[in-house]
């Protein structure tokens, strides 16, 4: 009997090598390598803050992944999360700024438009694909240096918030525009929006016509189309559906996290979040496991941040320590 | 007896679990042809590649000139003077003919002296009866020319042995008596000529021994001229050759379904732009369509099918305009697909052949998923009624063979019972006894009204079944013929002679 997918971790090897390799050039940096994993773990494993932050960043990450996911299910490549998820951000400050409406609605305005700002911002690569203008992988990639300008736009002007003169904010946005988090704790409701997500798509990969028709036009396209599946049809709503997945991790970080629209919405979630669909491989339940691991990595530079005094960069280093090794020692390696 | 110039012994080579070729002796002497006899399938280009050291036997050894060889790689063959033509050409379009021979020789001095070379290679040419126009683009030459400048080339580079693999398949019928009168002198200079065929009569006209494999081993090695037609089927086919169920039958032909009303399309990077097509197609009528390759044969096809829509002109299906309907629509409509290649152009590989059937198909829809169990049901009836034997429903279909893959779009196809068959070269690649049964199942369909356009590089295929061929040359048509004014020679001429003027009148 073998253990659920959404459990496997890269190898053992590839977890032993990427945690050497980085400590190697912790040491050559002169810090201390083995402090540093020590202080790594305590944090994570017995402080209660430490070991909550996981979870609030799982969140971003699964919505993050399935950006990538749900178009590269089509055969899309979409690298343009980290642009989508901003356009989300500033989407759903809008709507929760100036929506007029109260309670519950409000919230839901604000949640609907975070996935519209997502979606429409891939939309536009997608469009200009099927149109044969250009390729979505170069696209969405050159859009997520327009998205935070748009982002600095509104909070340097219009919605700038007149509280600090030093730091450029939007307005708190209402609390009826705030998603619920845990009691005393980061932890937020957009988790579980990101649970729902994952669990619907597993369902419509596995369950549905339309999740085998995308399998179909993933791996052949001239025959789908042959066999009469809408094949642009797919693609585009693909992509818009995995835009509007990266826009609602946005829209959370503004609505749960930080109350307003600021211009460092996302640590890199959308860089990270390519990585962790291309480690998951194709197999979406696989997503979970893998932003666990990325969650414990920006908890890494988190901690090394303050007790190594290194810049949280270094998070980039560990990252492609992992990815390196997993080509060396992971399950794909001989054949790849 | 003299050392034969490459000889191969006890040669063994597997694909995973396959064995892909066993076999215990064969070699080709000086001054001697060689034809190795086959059906598609039947090892005989894992054999010859073996020769060329593009594939490691997993067992055995190989000679040449009497001496153990193991080539690591076709250079290594090369330098040991075996040499082959490929039916994908390796030619640079660009370059002329004598630039082209010259720079596959391995002795080309760095600053070469082309007076020199001219001489050398027009004297090559001149001793083998090659008449080439040495200094034409060789993008400018007819296949048959651009054949020529290939074993030319292979003459110079010094090769003693050159194989042939399939090298009709790119002619039309009348281009291959030159073909073999190159061979008969390339024989008469020493050379050792192996001849890749399936076609009978090419071993029997062009070859001194046919050697005869089936399923990876060597059934046979005759003497061509012990040989008769007959003893070779019986060896090739284990006594019993495949024969058509029944005489084709006076179907009763129906009602107009389609209609192509001076039909051009754009073409493409690699597509031949279909020219002012006017053609008219009947239920229960089978229409042929003939050509050299890259005529606009696939490039019809995908026109009817709704895969291209015409640039000029309409196209009419069941009297109504269908000029601009997708795939999808022509689909419902009733329109089936059988490409050449239904690996890339109608299944998906990665998924089982049921979910290959489920595909696309509104009629198994439940709910939000498919009812697998009707998909089984009709899968397998669908199988049943073409007389193959049915594969695994489970399994991916890009885990079955050519053929198998083959007969999972026939089936699938057939089985929607379509108004219209559009079946291109849908025999390609099958064993005799699996195309047959193709050939079989199209007849079948056609009498229960419905119409095929069958497109074919066998004309003996086109002339069993189809109640018409038309000719395509270039993207336009060049000939009809109806039954009874069949001939091979008619219909070559259309295909090649652009002064035909053979049945357009």
């Amino acid at each position: 009997m073998r253990a659920p997918r959404w459990l496997d971790l890269p190898p053992a090897g590839a977890a032993v090598l990427a945690l050497a390799l980085f400590g190697a050039i912790l040491a050559a940096a002169g810090k201390h390598p083995l402090q540093a994993y020590y202080d790594t773990a305590t944090y994570v494993l017995a402080s209660r803050q430490g070991f909550t932050e996981l979870f609030v960043r799982m969140g971003p990450l699964v919505m993050t992944a399935l950006a990538v996911a749900i178009p590269a299910r089509v055969g899309l490549f979409n690298v343009g999360g980290e642009g989508q998820l901003y356009m989300g951000a500033l989407f759903a400050t809008g709507a929760a700024l100036y929506a007029p409406l109260n309670g519950p609605l409000l919230l839901a305005a604000t949640i609907l438009a975070g996935f519209a700002g997502g979606a429409l911002w891939a939309l536009v690569p997608a469009l200009m694909r099927i149109a044969g203008v250009a390729n979505e992988a170069i696209t969405t990639l050159l859009l997520n240096y327009v998205a935070p300008l748009a982002v600095a736009y509104q909070i340097f002007g219009p919605w700038r918030s007149p509280e600090s003169s030093s730091y450029p904010q939007s307005h708190r946005i209402a609390e009826a525009a705030r998603l619920p988090s845990l009691p005393t704790t980061r932890v937020h409701a957009g988790l579980a929006i990101a649970a729902a997500c994952l669990a619907l798509c597993v369902y419509v990969f596995n369950r549905t016509r339309w999740g085998l028709e995308m399998r179909a036009i993933g791996a052949n396209r001239l025959a789908a189309a042959h066999l009469g599946l809408p094949v642009r049809t797919y693609l585009v709503v693909a992509m818009a559906l995995g835009g509007g997945a990266a826009g609602l991790a946005g829209m959370a970080e503004v609505s749960a996290i930080q109350g307003r629209l600021v211009s460092e919405v996302s640590p890199g979630y959308g860089y990270m979040g390519f990585l962790v669909a291309w480690l998951a491989a194709g197999n979406v339940s696989r997503i979970v496991s893998m932003a666990l691991l990325f969650a414990v990595i920006s908890a890494v530079g988190d901690v090394l941040q303050i007790t190594q005094r290194v810049p949280y960069a270094v998070v980039n280093i560990l990252m492609a320590a992992i990815l390196f090794s997993v080509l060396c020692v992971g399950p794909g390696a001989r054949r790849r | 007896m003299a050392v034969p110039l490459i000889e191969a012994r006890n040669i063994l080579k597997r694909f995973g679990d396959l064995v892909a070729n066993e076999v215990e002796s064969f070699d080709v002497r000086t001054g001697e042809v060689h034809a190795l006899l086959g059906e598609n399938g039947a090892g005989k280009t894992t054999l010859s590649k073996i020769l060329y050291g593009f594939y490691r036997p997993d067992a055995g050894e190989i000679r040449v000139a009497g001496t153990n060889v193991s080539f690591a790689s076709p250079a290594d063959a090369r330098a040991a003077g075996i040499g082959m033509v490929f039916q994908e050409f390796s030619l640079v379009p660009a370059l002329s003919v004598l630039d082209n021979v010259a720079l596959f020789m391995p002795d080309l001095p760095r600053v070469p002296d082309r007076r020199a070379l001219r001489v050398r290679i027009a004297t090559a040419a001149k001793a083998l009866g090659l008449e080439l126009p040495l200094d034409a683009p060789v993008a400018a030459l007819p296949v048959a020319a651009q054949q020529k400048v290939e074993i030319l080339k292979q003459v110079l580079a010094g090769m003693r042995v050159i194989l042939l693999d399939e090298p009709t398949k790119v002619l039309a019928p009348q281009e291959c008596s030159g073909l073999f009168a190159t061979v008969a002198s390339l024989r008469a200079a020493g050379y050792g000529i192996v001849l890749i065929t399936h076609k009978l009569h090419e071993a029997l006209a062009a070859a001194d021994r046919i050697s005869v494999m089936r399923k990876g081993r060597m059934t046979a090695t005759l003497a061509a001229r012990a040989a008769t037609r007959e003893a070779l089927l019986a060896v090739m086919f284990e006594g019993s050759p495949p024969q058509s169920a029944a005489a084709p039958a006076a179907q009763a032909i129906g009602a107009p379904l389609l209609q192509l009303d001076r039909v051009s399309t754009s073409g493409g990077a690699h597509a031949t732009p279909l020219q002012g097509i006017d053609l008219g197609l009947r239920e229960g009528e089978i229409l042929g369509v003939a050509g050299i390759a890259g005529s606009g044969q696939r490039e019809l096809g995908a026109l009817v099918a709704g895969h291209e829509r015409p640039r000029r002109g309409r196209k009419l299906f069941r009297g109504g305009d269908a000029s601009r309907w997708t795939a999808g629509r022509m689909r419902r409509a009733g329109v089936g697909f059988v490409p050449e290649n239904p690996l890339e152009a109608a299944c998906v590989g990665e998924l089982s052949v049921a979910e290959n059937f489920a595909l696309g198909e509104r009629r198994y829809a439940s709910g939000l998923g498919f009812n697998w169990t009707r998909v089984h049901d009709d899968a397998e009836a669908a199988f049943a009624r073409l007389g193959v034997a049915r594969p695994s429903l489970n399994a991916p279909v890009r885990t079955l063979s050519g053929g198998n893959v083959q007969r999972v779009v026939m089936a699938r196809e057939l089985g929607r019972a379509p108004r219209l068959v559009v079946a291109i070269y849908p025999t390609r690649g099958l064993d005799a006894r699996s195309a047959q049964a193709v050939r079989d199942a199209l007849r079948a369909r056609a009498s229960e009204g419905a119409a095929v356009l069958l497109m074919s590089e066998e004309l003996e295929e086109l002339f069993e079944l189809a109640d018409r061929v038309v000719v395509l040359r270039s993207g336009m048509l060049a000939g009809e013929f109806s039954r009874g004014s069949y001939s091979i020679e008619a219909v070559g001429a259309a295909m090649v002679q652009s002064d035909a003027r053979t049945a357009l009148a």
